[in-house]
């Protein structure tokens, strides 16, 4: 019998399956409705996704997508965690090494890095992702091709040394050697573009708290990425939400990648300063 | 040159000319006056029937995407509320000034969100699926037109 999934979802594993189980039946036990667990009947204390006027994309979701979110178990993104946990320990390459060799712990060593990143890479000249200093090591210290854009693989180490981040205000700098970039990036913002003639500003500065058909439009925060995503039914990066929004706009998408998504991944993400990396974050 | 290529230059030609005079046919000409269109951009009116689809369906006008509609096929959360609710729109507005609005907003409001639904220029980066077109025809704008003349009564 074959089961259809995605592709570039990671297998579930067998431990987290009991784990989510043994949440539902405690909710059972409790009288909790089906699929409820304790944790998702516990009141959503929305202070923390809020930084003065910056709001994440979590404060206008439903509660039942947040509790998805705050459910370590039932939180979909977590595979693509588990999954880059498994890269991070894997030692590869004609050295045998992995990315522990070394920087060891995770939790201590890449907390942190998330909430810096884009960022001016000295050695490349110009400013890089997360993704891209993720696959910069891997050909340097590894002496391996890089992953993929949004590969599996890209996807589920760059959401596991996020995930060391989980909780900690984004903060980015956009002065100095980035300010070019950054430049460029708050210039893609405001630009309107595609057919239907419209920039990223129109929508998520102009007329957040809105609603377009049935569902309220957000600032456009980014610190929740790599997302699960509902609609796509898979984790994303921002720059595939870049490409997305772009074409709903009728506009050509740039590259995965490319320096311009950078750029505004850039200013986007400064745009988030003060707000909690999330990742994985569970979006509609 | 041989005659063979010779021919095939000119059917390369000709098939270039053809492509150029049906861009320009997508877009209809139109003159404004007193801050409105009165001449329909077929030179006839459109369905108010087929007009209602065109703001209902996201392949064409999507209006309920910004805009309230009374219509009632269409749940009550299925509206988004960005622009103002379209109820009594037809006796706000002259059918003239309907018409520019779903053409060309913007020639009276630069800064508006609304897209302008029949031009194809001062445009960027756009999709090559839609390059050169407008994002509604001549006969689709003269249907909607149609369809918001019928929307009379205000909002209650």
């Amino acid at each position: 019998v074959t089961v259809p999934t995605d592709r570039s979802m990671p297998k579930r594993r067998g431990a987290k399956h009991a784990g989510w189980n043994a949440a539902a039946l405690i909710g059972v036990l409790l009288g909790l409705p089906p699929g409820a667990s304790p944790v998702r009947s516990q009141p959503d204390d929305l202070s923390a996704y809020i930084s003065g006027d910056r709001r994440s994309g979590y404060t206008f979701l439903t509660p039942e997508t947040r509790a998805l979110q705050n459910d370590e178990f039932g939180n979909p993104g977590m595979l693509w965690v588990e999954h880059g946990s498994e890269l991070w320990n894997a030692s590869v390459g004609p050295e045998g090494r992995s990315c522990a060799t070394c920087h060891e712990q995770a939790k201590l060593s890449m907390r942190g890095v998330a909430a810096r990143y884009p960022a001016y890479d000295e050695g490349s000249r110009r400013v890089i992702n997360l993704e891209q200093r993720i696959n910069l090591c891997r050909a340097e210290r590894q002496g391996l091709e890089p992953f993929a854009y949004e590969s599996r693989e890209l996807l589920g180490i760059t959401a596991f040394v996020a995930n060391q981040s989980r909780g900690m205000p984004v903060a980015v700098s956009t002065g100095g050697a980035a300010a070019a970039s950054f430049g460029r990036g708050r210039d893609l913002f405001y630009t309107r573009i595609g057919q239907l003639d419209l920039g990223c500003s129109n929508c998520h500065e102009d007329h957040v708290g809105s609603r377009l058909r049935g569902e309220p439009i957000s600032q456009g925060q980014i610190n929740g990425f790599p997302v699960y995503r509902q609609l796509w039914q898979t984790l994303g990066s921002a720059h595939r939400m870049f490409a997305w929004c772009n074409e709903a706009v009728r506009a050509e998408p740039f590259a995965l990648g490319s320096q311009d998504y950078v750029d505004l991944e850039l200013f986007a993400k400064s745009r988030a300063n003060g707000l909690p990396i999330e990742t994985p974050g569970v979006r509609r | 040159m041989s005659a063979r290529s010779w021919k095939f230059g000119l059917s390369i030609t000709v098939a270039a000319l053809w492509c150029l005079a049906a861009q320009a046919q997508e877009v209809a000409e139109y003159k404004v006056v007193n801050g409105g269109i009165p001449t329909p951009l077929t030179g006839e009116r459109g369905s108010p029937q087929r007009g209602k689809a065109v703001a209902v369906n996201s392949h064409q006008g999507n209006c309920i995407i910004c805009h309230h509609i009374p219509i009632h096929e269409v749940p009550s959360g299925a509206f988004g509320n960005l622009g103002p609710s379209l109820a009594g729109v037809a006796a706000r507005l002259t059918e003239p000034e309907l018409r520019l609005r779903i053409v060309d907003f913007k020639a009276l409001h630069p800064e508006t969100i609304m897209p302008a639904y029949h031009r194809v220029t001062d445009l960027r980066q756009v999709h090559s699926t839609y390059r050169g077109k407008p994002i509604l025809s001549a006969r689709e704008v003269e249907d909607l037109v149609a369809f918001l003349l019928t929307l009379k009564e205000p909002a209650k």
